[in-house]
């Protein structure tokens, strides 16, 4: 796909989502490089979540090309939804460092600790899942996407359940994510303040 | 197995005997097999002959309890979602849970065995005839729940639709291991048979039906 030089990027020709017999849109194109980030708005319905969900790869395209170009060596895709995943009777820490060990990357201990303290939920570590809070367990799945460190984050309505002070944490996260030469495609409502960030207004029907 | 798998084999195992599953389906297996008696008199006789052939009910029963715990859980909690995005194929995430079904539930229903026999008077002979049917159908059968769990995850009375899916596939099992008390070798020869075809096919049956409750 890209040139030698290039430390990746994901590549959107002519997309089309159909869902239940419906095409839901169709015709999308945008590309997005190492360090880029784009913010999908629109209202309910308008297909935010499955265009995350056509780019992690777990819905077929009815029509276009997905080209991810991951940089060697790094899990190509973090994924972030509405279902956090973890395990609800295991300790958090625990819940987490079973899809580090998933990702088979080094010290998964240690990264989810680190990933925990990122999201200030360090002193629940040991606390079951199921006894977290909405908002607890949404910083628990954003941990699991950090302690990934995918190049690709996609990040679905990352913001909800979190308070004011948790979504500007998330702010400096995905900041930080994308300066170390990740990217981030984000289906959100509030206007995430990120320099590097795009916009792409879903809502027009074509 | 590679690292990954391997770790999704133990989460399967730990789940599978935590909350008491192991346990359920083991007292669940002697109660049903304990019917028996109850419906048919005490005739000593009588229940050593069909002892056999009665384990093996109450088994296949017993193996429909966790069905309902196989699959939706992890589906409805976006685990599948989750696996999914790390690439990893859904036929063998299937077949690691159908193995990691295994390891929680052939163990303790075997060990049951032994103690319906006691029950149910069944001679020694039987009872190993019995017991190497359940080593050789089990894992059979703990595949047809993987891929029964998954044809029925997104169903809102999985329940009751999985006996009526389950219950029919599973009848060859039940034929051929009950058959083994009386025709020996060759009846546990087609057992394995069954199983074998069971093992190797509803890997991919269970990963296409949770690739497509995902959509």
């Amino acid at each position: 796909m890209s040139a030698g030089a290039q430390v990746g990027g994901i590549e959107v020709a002519g997309l089309a989502a159909r869902r239940g017999g419906r095409i839901v849109f169709a015709d999308l194109s945008f590309s997005l490089a190492a360090g880029g980030a784009l913010r999908i708005t629109g209202p309910n319905g308008v297909g935010k979540s499955t265009l995350l969900r056509l780019c992690a790869g777990l819905l077929a395209p009815a029509a276009g090309t997905i080209a991810l170009d991951p940089p060697p060596g790094r899990p190509p895709l973090g994924y972030l939804a509405e279902a956090a995943a973890l395990d609800g009777e295991r300790p958090l820490a625990q819940a987490l460092g079973f899809w580090a060990r998933m990702d088979g990357l080094s010290h998964p201990d240690a990264r989810v600790a680190a990933a925990l303290a990122d999201v200030a939920l360090a002193d629940l570590a040991t606390v079951p899942v199921r006894m977290l809070s909405t908002g607890q367990r949404r910083r628990a799945a954003f941990a699991r996407v950090i302690a990934g460190r995918a190049f690709l984050w996609l990040l679905d309505e990352p913001t909800n359940g979190l308070d004011a002070a948790a979504s500007a944490r998330l702010e400096v996260l995905v900041e930080r994510h994308l300066e170390a030469g990740g990217m981030a495609i984000v289906a959100t409502h509030l206007p995430l303040r990120l320099p590097a960030m795009r916009t792409l207004a879903f809502g027009t029907r074509p | 197995m590679t690292g990954p798998l391997a770790v999704l084999l133990w989460r399967g195992v730990r789940r599978g005997y935590a909350g008491g599953g192991a346990t359920l389906v083991v007292v669940f297996f002697l109660l049903a097999a304990t019917l028996f008696p109850f419906a048919i008199g005490p005739d000593a006789p009588l229940l050593a002959r069909i002892g056999g052939g009665v384990v093996w009910a109450a088994a296949l029963l017993a193996a429909l309890l966790p069905v309902d715990r196989l699959v939706a859980p992890d589906l409805e909690a976006g685990v599948y979602d989750q696996l999914a995005v790390r690439g990893q194929s859904l036929a063998a995430v299937a077949a690691v849970a159908a193995l990691a079904h295994w390891i929680a539930f052939a163990p303790p229903l075997m060990a049951a065995a032994v103690i319906a026999a006691g029950l149910l008077g069944i001679p020694a002979q039987q009872l190993l005839l019995v017991e190497a049917g359940l080593a050789i159908g089990t894992p059979g059968l703990a595949a047809l729940a993987v891929a029964t769990a998954a044809l029925t995850a997104s169903l809102r009375s999985a329940g009751a639709v999985a006996g009526l899916v389950m219950l029919p596939l599973a009848v060859p099992l039940l034929i051929f291991g009950a058959g083994a008390l009386s025709g020996g070798a060759s009846a546990l020869k087609l057992l394995a048979a069954v199983s074998l075809v069971l093992v190797a096919g509803a890997p991919f049956v269970a990963g296409a039906a949770i690739r497509a409750a995902m959509e």
